[in-house]
């Protein structure tokens, strides 16, 4: 049985992927190497992880603009996330999902996103209805 | 969202394809943070180095340009990635000057004008109380809230641009007053002395504030900084926690009174020497051979680059370290013109305009160049740059030329 979690309204259309999650913040520019797609720095709770096509679930953004042109250059090269999962996303994050055509959901009703979701859960996104569902493994099969 | 006459007719093609795509992207960044109309904005400023870019995004400004879209308020640009009068030196490639020429044709026939600074508060034209701007780069946004009282959310690069065509931003976050209140009340018992320290305390109280919508409110700073001090502070509480304003009791101009921030109801949260020093630690490297010494982000101002220029008289740097210095053309003419430029080259110090250091190819240029170990005395590059490649170090714009002529961290 699916696990539903409400959340605002988002950005992007409905998405399906496997999670990777960590209580840590978010910033292309400081914390990833776009080349090879995976986080890179040191200090990052996902140093080393790949970000290619997984819901990406971290708590808020941090630093700069940069990553509002990032998101939308990382997905033309289609090595991107398929989503962002955040507790509170900037204006920012929002920004660069919607010119890169990105789902993303922050401020969920139930509270921190990052303890919600566990990394390896087959998640559906569903930005339009605010709603993220954690699917059981019946469901997560047919992905 | 509400949308006037104008706005519908964007939003239905009637005033061309640039602004329908502006306006839709506007209403989606609205929407998600439910402003109930747009805002009327009397000035761009767009962050979109080419790095940021990449070819999808040359590509999406350069169709906006073939559409012969214009910008219909005063649009200025951040820093730029290639410096095109001194890019080989640098270990920057005939592509990647090519590519920054490509972009910039494209904001000029838009109607941009290439300013290409971070510190246009300082250089360009500073925003007023109250006025509502769509800027780019978050040391410019916090500054231009912070001090000069001026309205603004981060506007990236995409959403910059949009204001830009139509005019207008969405009506939410910090263009609204009760978003601007405190959020989180800080007290320092101990006020920085020099422009390092004021990074380190912004950077500080940036990293524990913790989001965008928290707007952290200040007591104990016993003297009032100087433009230069409170931009590093700005700047570096900006990149720690992505803060867009805070406030600085008895300093600027909407807290005359912790009151008038409603912050008195707030717990207060103390930043002892301790926090601060806590904060310095992974970037301290004393004895270690510094392969490049950087003064940059944000960029330098007339007045820092005199304290440069008269700390490189009558010095060299070591064989074996660099020294990069960046500055805003409208300051370089000036710094040119009163000899600090030629003191700064003396020394063996190369001043690059227009571009910012972690803007412009970092990761390529530290691979072409050698640069592992680099010093700044911006608390904001060295928070940036370990994702780079680089082993950042932080020290006092002093000890950067003393650790730059004697090649290894003093």
């Amino acid at each position: 049985m699916r696990r539903e979690l409400k959340c605002h309204v988002g950005i992007g259309s409905l998405v399906r992927g496997k999670a990777l999650v960590a209580d840590d913040n978010f910033s292309a520019r400081y914390d990833l190497d776009r080349k090879k797609g995976v986080f890179s720095r040191p200090q990052h709770k996902l140093f080393r992880e790949s970000y290619k096509d997984v819901i990406l679930v971290l708590n808020t953004a941090k630093g700069g603009v940069a990553t509002a042109w990032m998101l939308h250059e990382m997905t033309s090269r289609g090595i991107a996330p398929k989503a962002l999962l955040l507790n509170a996303a900037n204006t920012i994050l929002a920004q660069g999902a919607a010119l890169a055509g990105l789902a993303m959901c922050d401020r969920f009703e139930d509270g921190d996103i990052t303890t919600l979701v566990r990394t390896g859960d087959t998640v559906e996104v569903d930005p339009e209805n605010g709603l993220v569902s954690v699917l059981d493994a019946a469901e997560a099969g047919v992905i | 969202m509400r949308l006037n006459a104008e706005e519908q007719a964007m939003l239905g093609g009637e005033m061309g394809p640039a602004l329908k795509w502006a306006i839709e992207h506007q209403l989606q960044i609205g929407r998600v943070f439910d402003a109930a109309d747009m805002v009327p904005v009397s000035q761009a400023h767009m962050m979109a180095d080419p790095e940021s870019l990449g070819e999808a995004g040359v590509a999406f400004v350069e169709d906006i340009a073939a559409g012969g879209a214009r910008v219909t308020i005063p649009m200025i640009t951040d820093p730029r990635g290639v410096d095109l009068t001194q890019y080989e030196p640098i270990g920057q490639t005939e592509d990647m000057a090519n590519f920054e020429r490509r972009f910039v044709a494209a904001c000029q026939a838009i109607g941009i004008m290439m300013t290409d600074t971070c510190i246009n508060y300082q250089t360009i034209m500073p925003p007023v109380r109250g006025e509502h701007v769509a800027y780019g780069d978050t040391g410019v946004v916090i500054y231009s809230n912070s001090v000069c009282g001026a309205r603004s959310n981060f506007e990236g690069g995409p959403s910059a641009l949009a204001a830009g065509l139509t005019g207008r931003t969405p009506r939410y976050g910090l263009h609204l007053d009760h978003l601007r209140r405190a959020t989180k009340r800080f007290v320092v018992d101990h006020t920085p002395k020099e422009l390092t320290d004021w990074g380190v305390l912004g950077a500080t109280i940036g990293r524990i504030a913790g989001s965008y919508w928290e707007v952290p409110v200040i007591e104990g700073i016993t003297r009032t900084p100087t433009s230069d001090e409170i931009k590093h502070m700005g700047a570096a509480m900006a990149s720690y926690g992505s803060t867009p304003l805070f406030h600085i009791v008895g300093v600027t101009p909407e807290a005359p009174t912790l009151e008038a921030t409603r912050g008195q109801q707030l717990e207060p949260t103390c930043v002892t020497k301790g926090d601060l020093a806590r904060l310095r630690q992974p970037f301290g490297a004393r004895g270690e051979k510094v392969d490049v010494v950087v003064f940059a982000a944000p960029q330098l101002s007339l007045l820092e680059m005199q304290s440069v220029a008269a700390l490189c008289e009558g010095r060299h740097r070591s064989p074996g370290t660099d020294l990069i210095v960046c500055t805003p053309a409208q300051v370089y003419v000036d710094a040119k013109r009163l000899g600090y430029v030629e003191a700064i080259e003396t020394f063996g110090g190369r001043v690059l305009t227009g571009t910012c250091f972690y803007q412009q190819y970092a990761r390529e240029i530290g691979e072409a160049n050698g640069w592992k170990r680099l010093l700044s005395n911006s608390a904001k590059i060295v928070n940036i740059l370990g994702g780079y490649g680089y082993s950042p170090a932080l020290a006092s714009m002093e000890a950067c030329i003393a650790s730059a002529e004697r090649g290894e961290v003093v």
